[in-house]
C-alpha cells in the first residue's frame, strides 16, 4: 500500500494542537508506516513539495501570511482538516475580534500594564506580515472538509479520526472524545 | 408622565426626596418599576447610575436588576438625552417612502449624527416600526407622532422645535376621527379605508356586559366557543379554550391582559381600534373578567402610543362613572372589575405574552419557557388570559349580537372579520376590515396594487409571497396574518427587504437563547455575502440550515419566526438566492483579502503582499 502524504501547519495557534498530535506517543511509529510527512513543523519542510492527500491545520488566520499558507495547503491537499478550536472557530486569538485593530496594537505594544516600551513604537518591520482586521476561522478563508473540536483535541481523538480517514471510513468518535464541558 | 417642560430639572440625578415622592405616587411595588423609571427618564432625560441606586434602595430591588431593566428598554437610557428626542422610524415601509432622505434632512437640520445630541438638547435616533406605516416616513418627537415627512417638513419641524421647544405645538393640522379629540390632538390619520361590519360597527355601550352578566360565566365561554373565535394577535389560538383553562386554574386573583404592544412592523390596526373603538376593547376585557373570574385588567400599551394614553384614561374614567367598570358593574352585586394601563418602553419582544407579563411585573421582558402557560401561571404567578386588542373587540361584538351573527362572516375555521393594516406600494394604504377568506388578489384590488410583485403577509414574522400565491386566502389555515400586509411593487429589490427584516430581528432578539441571538447575526452575515455577490452554494445551504435550526430550537416565537423572511423568500423567489461559482482552488469567495488588510495597511503605512498572496508559491 502506498503511504498517504500528509502536511501540517500551525497558523494563529499555540502549537498545542501539534503537541497533541505528538501525544499519540508510540502510535507515532504506526503512523509513520501509514503516512509520509510533507511540509510540517515536525520535519521542518517549509513548503509543500508535491500534492498531498491530507492537510492538517492548527489555528485560524490572523495575518496575511496565514492566509497565504492556508491557501497553499488548499491548492495542494485533497482534504483539509481544521484541527482544534482556533482552526474551527478562531479560538483564543479571536478574542480580539470585537476590539479595533489599532486599539489591540496600542494595548499590546504601548499601553498594556506589563509593557516596557520607552520608544512607544509599534513593530513594523517589512518582514512582519500585515494583520487582518480580525481573526478568521479556516473555513471562512478556504473550503474545509473536516473539523475536529477541542483545545486541543486529545491525542485519542486525533488518532481515531486520522486512522478512519486513512482507511476511508467514517470516523465514529465516542461522545467522551468530543464533549468539552 | 406628569413632568412638563417647565418642571424639567437640569440635573441628571434626582434627589432622594424626589425618588421617594415618585415611588409613593406609583406605589412601592415591583410592578410600578416601569412607571417610576419612565417618570425619572422624562424628568431627567435619563435614569442615571445614581438614580438607579436610589430606586434600587428605596424599592428594595437588587441594583443590578434596575440596571438590567434600564438597559433592556429602548425608551430608557443611562446616558442623558436632550429634552427633545426625535426617533425616526426605520422600517421597510418607511424605507420605501424616503426614510434615507428624511433621516439625512434631520441630521442636517439638527446638526448631529444618529445617536447624538445637539448642543441645544435635541437627540436624534432611529427606531423600529412605530405603527404609522401607512403615513410613512414618520417619526416620534418625544411622544408626538409626526407623519408623511418630507425634507422640507423636517426642516420646518426642527426650526419650530428650536423656537418653542414644545413638540405638541408641531401639530397644526389634526387627523381624522378621534385623532382630533382634545385629549389626543394628533396629526395621525386613521386611513380607515374599509370599515367592516364587526370591529368598526357602531358600539352600544354596556350592551355586551349586560348580555354577558345575564348568563353564567360558563355560558359566556360557550358562546365565545360557538363563535369559533381565534386570537387576532397572530397565533390564532381559540379564545374560548384559553378562557376555559384560565377559569379552571386555581387562584385567588386572576388577570385579564390586553396586548396592545403592536410591535410587528407594518401593523397599525390596534392603534386605529384604540383610537376609534376603545369602548369596545374595554367592554371585551370586562366580559373576559366576568367569564374567567378576574377582577383586574391591564392594557399593555406600547410606548410609541403614549400619545393615546390620556384619552384612553379618560374613556376608562367615563366607564367607571357609568358603572361599566369598578364595583358591582351594571348593577350586578359582586361583579367587580377594573382596568389600568401599563406602559411599555420600546421592545418588540414584549409583545410575546410571557415577556409582556414579565414586563408588567417590573422586569426585563425576556420570554419564559411555556408550559406553564399564563392561563395557569401568569402575572404575579396568577392565572392570566392575554388577548389581542382586536380579539377583545370580537368578544364584545359576539356578546352584543350573538355567535351566529359573528359566524356569518369568514370561513369555517376562521370565523369573523380581520382588520388588515396595508402599507407599501399601493394607492390606498390604511385599514381594511375584511371577512376572513378573501384572496390576496381581492385585497390587492381593494388597496390599488394590482401590479404587486410580492406581499409580506403577517409582517416580518410571516411570509413573503408572490403572484403565484395571490389566489390564496387570508385565513388561519392558508395565509394567516396578525394584520400586517406590506405590498411590494414591480421594481422593488426584495433581497434588501429580506435584509431589512433580518436587521430588525437581530436588533430585537433579547439574547437569552443561542439559536436566536447567534442565528440572527449569522443570517445577516450570509445575506451580506449574497448582496455582495460573494455567496457560494455552500453559503446558501448554510443560510438555510441556520434558519431551520432557529425555527426548531429557539426559545420563543421571536426566534422561531425570525427566519421566516429568509425561508419564505427562498421558497417563493429562489432567483434571489443564486450563488456564485465556487473558486477553482476552493478559496472562499466571501473572504475579501484586500478588505481584511486595509486597516493594517493604513496603520503600518505598508502595502499588502497582495498579489503574492493571491498566487502563492506553487501557482
Ligand atoms: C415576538 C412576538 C411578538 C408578539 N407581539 C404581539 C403583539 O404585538 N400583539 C399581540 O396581540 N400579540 C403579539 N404576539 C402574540 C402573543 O404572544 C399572544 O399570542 C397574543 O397576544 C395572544 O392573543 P390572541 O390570542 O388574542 O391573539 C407576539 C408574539 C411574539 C412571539
Ligand atoms: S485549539 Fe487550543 S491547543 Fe490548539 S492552537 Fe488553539 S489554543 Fe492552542
Ligand atoms: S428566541 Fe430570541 S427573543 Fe426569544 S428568548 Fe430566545 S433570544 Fe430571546
Amino acid at each position: 500500500m502506498t503511504r498517504k502524504r500528509i502536511a501540517t501547519t500551525s497558523l494563529a495557534g499555540c502549537f498545542g494542537c501539534h503537541m497533541s498530535i505528538l501525544d499519540i506517543d508510540e502510535r507515532f511509529l504506526a503512523l509513520a508506516d501509514l503516512v509520509e510527512f510533507d511540509r510540517s513543523p515536525i520535519d521542518d519542510i517549509k513548503h509543500i513539495s508535491r500534492r498531498c492527500d491530507i492537510g492538517i491545520i492548527e489555528g485560524g488566520c490572523c495575518n496575511e501570511e496565514n492566509v497565504e499558507t492556508l491557501r497553499e495547503f488548499r491548492r495542494n491537499c485533497n482534504v483539509l482538516i481544521a484541527l482544534g478550536d482556533c482552526a474551527t472557530m478562531g479560538g483564543i486569538p479571536a478574542l480580539r475580534n470585537n476590539i479595533p485593530l489599532e486599539q489591540c496594537l496600542l494595548e499590546a505594544y504601548r499601553d498594556g500594564p506589563s509593557v516596557q516600551n520607552p520608544s512607544g513604537l509599534i513593530p513594523n518591520h517589512p518582514e512582519l506580515p500585515l494583520l487582518l482586521d480580525k481573526v478568521y476561522p479556516c473555513h471562512e478563508v478556504v473550503r474545509i472538509e473536516y473539523f475536529l473540536p477541542g483545545c486541543p483535541p486529545s491525542a485519542e481523538t486525533i488518532w481515531q479520526a486520522l486512522v478512519a480517514l486513512l482507511e476511508g471510513r467514517q470516523a465514529d468518535l465516542p461522545y467522551e472524545l468530543i464533549k468539552y464541558d | 408622565m406628569t413632568a412638563t417642560s417647565e418642571s424639567r430639572s437640569p440635573s441628571v440625578d434626582p434627589t432622594l426626596e424626589e425618588v421617594v415622592e415618585t415611588i409613593d405616587r406609583h406605589g412601592n411595588e415591583r410592578t410600578s418599576l416601569m412607571h417610576v423609571l419612565r417618570d425619572i427618564q422624562e424628568r431627567h432625560r435619563c435614569v442615571s447610575p445614581g438614580a438607579q441606586s436610589l430606586v434600587a434602595e428605596v424599592m428594595g430591588i437588587p441594583r443590578v436588576e434596575v440596571e438590567g431593566f434600564v438597559s433592556f428598554y429602548s425608551f430608557l437610557s443611562e446616558e442623558p438625552w436632550g429634552d427633545i428626542v426625535i426617533r425616526v422610524c426605520d422600517d421597510v415601509p418607511d424605507r420605501m417612502r424616503g426614510f434615507e432622505r428624511v433621516l439625512s434632512a434631520f441630521r442636517e437640520a439638527v446638526g448631529v449624527e444618529v445617536g447624538r445630541t445637539s448642543a441645544d438638547g435635541i437627540t436624534l435616533t432611529t427606531t423600529a416600526s412605530i405603527g404609522l406605516s401607512d403615513q410613512a416616513p414618520a417619526a416620534l418627537v418625544n411622544d408626538v407622532p409626526v407623519t408623511e415627512l418630507s425634507t422640507d417638513k423636517v426642516h420646518r419641524i426642527v426650526e419650530a422645535l428650536r423656537s418653542h421647544r414644545d413638540p405638541k405645538k408641531l401639530v397644526t393640522l389634526l387627523g381624522d376621527g378621534n385623532n382630533a379629540h382634545p385629549l389626543v390632538r394628533s396629526m395621525v390619520k386613521n386611513n380607515l379605508m374599509h370599515p367592516g361590519p364587526l370591529i368598526f360597527s357602531p358600539v352600544s355601550r354596556g350592551q355586551a356586559i349586560r348580555r354577558a352578566t345575564r348568563v353564567s360565566p360558563a355560558e359566556v365561554i360557550r358562546q365565545v366557543k360557538a363563535a369559533r373565535l381565534r386570537g387576532r394577535g397572530g397565533a390564532g389560538f381559540p379564545t374560548g379554550m384559553k378562557w376555559e383553562f384560565t377559569r379552571a386554574s386555581l387562584g385567588e386573583r386572576k388577570f385579564v391582559i390586553c396586548n396592545a404592544d403592536e410591535g410587528e412592523p407594518g401593523t397599525f390596526k390596534d392603534r386605529v381600534i384604540l383610537t376609534e373603538r376603545p369602548d369596545r376593547v374595554f367592554s371585551g376585557m370586562t366580559v373576559a373578567g366576568y367569564a374567567i373570574g378576574a377582577q383586574e385588567g391591564i392594557v399593555y400599551l406600547r410606548a410609541e402610543y403614549q400619545y393615546l394614553r390620556a384619552y384612553l384614561e379618560a374613556v376608562l374614567a367615563q366607564r367607571r362613572s357609568d358603572g361599566l367598570l369598578g364595583r358591582d358593574i351594571v348593577g350586578r352585586p359582586g361583579f367587580h372589575f377594573d382596568i389600568r394601563i401599563q406602559m411599555g418602553a420600546g421592545a418588540y419582544v414584549c409583545g410575546e405574552e410571557t415577556a409582556l407579563i414579565r414586563s408588567c411585573e417590573g422586569r426585563a421582558g425576556e420570554p419564559l419557557n411555556r408550559p406553564p402557560f399564563p392561563a395557569e401561571h401568569g402575572f404575579l404567578g396568577c392565572p392570566t388570559s392575554v388577548n389581542n386588542v382586536e380579539t377583545y373587540c370580537c368578544i364584545a361584538k359576539i356578546l352584543e349580537e350573538g355567535a351566529a351573527a359573528f359566524n356569518e362572516y369568514g370561513t369555517p375555521e376562521s370565523a369573523g372579520t380581520k382588520v388588515l393594516s396595508i402599507s407599501g406600494d399601493c394607492l390606498k394604504p390604511g385599514i381594511y376590515e375584511v371577512a376572513f377568506g378573501i384572496t390576496l388578489h381581492t385585497m390587492l384590488e381593494m388597496c390599488g396594487a394590482e401590479d404587486a410583485r410580492a406581499v409580506q403577509v403577517g409582517g416580518p414574522s410571516g411570509s413573503l409571497v408572490g403572484p403565484t400565491d395571490f389566489h390564496r386566502r387570508i385565513c388561519f389555515n392558508d395565509l394567516p396574518t396578525g394584520g400586517s400586509m406590506i405590498v411590494f411593487g414591480p421594481d422593488r429589490d426584495l433581497l434588501s427587504v429580506v435584509y431589512a427584516f433580518a436587521e430588525f430581528f437581530a436588533d430585537e432578539s433579547c439574547g437569552y437563547c443561542t439559536p436566536c441571538r447567534v442565528g440572527t447575526q449569522l443570517i445577516l452575515r450570509y445575506l451580506e455575502r449574497l448582496r455582495a455577490g460573494r455567496a457560494e452554494a455552500s453559503d446558501i445551504e448554510e443560510l438555510r440550515r441556520t434558519a431551520r435550526t432557529m425555527k426548531t430550537t429557539s426559545r420563543c416565537g421571536l426566534g422561531s419566526t425570525a427566519c421566516n423572511p429568509v425561508l419564505t423568500s427562498m421558497e417563493r423567489f429562489p432567483e434571489l438566492y443564486a450563488p456564485v461559482d465556487d473558486h477553482p482552488d476552493a478559496y472562499r469567495r466571501s473572504f475579501d483579502l484586500p478588505r481584511a488588510v486595509a486597516e493594517a495597511e493604513r496603520l503600518s503605512g505598508r502595502t499588502s503582499r497582495g498579489e503574492h498572496v493571491e498566487q502563492g508559491y506553487h501557482a
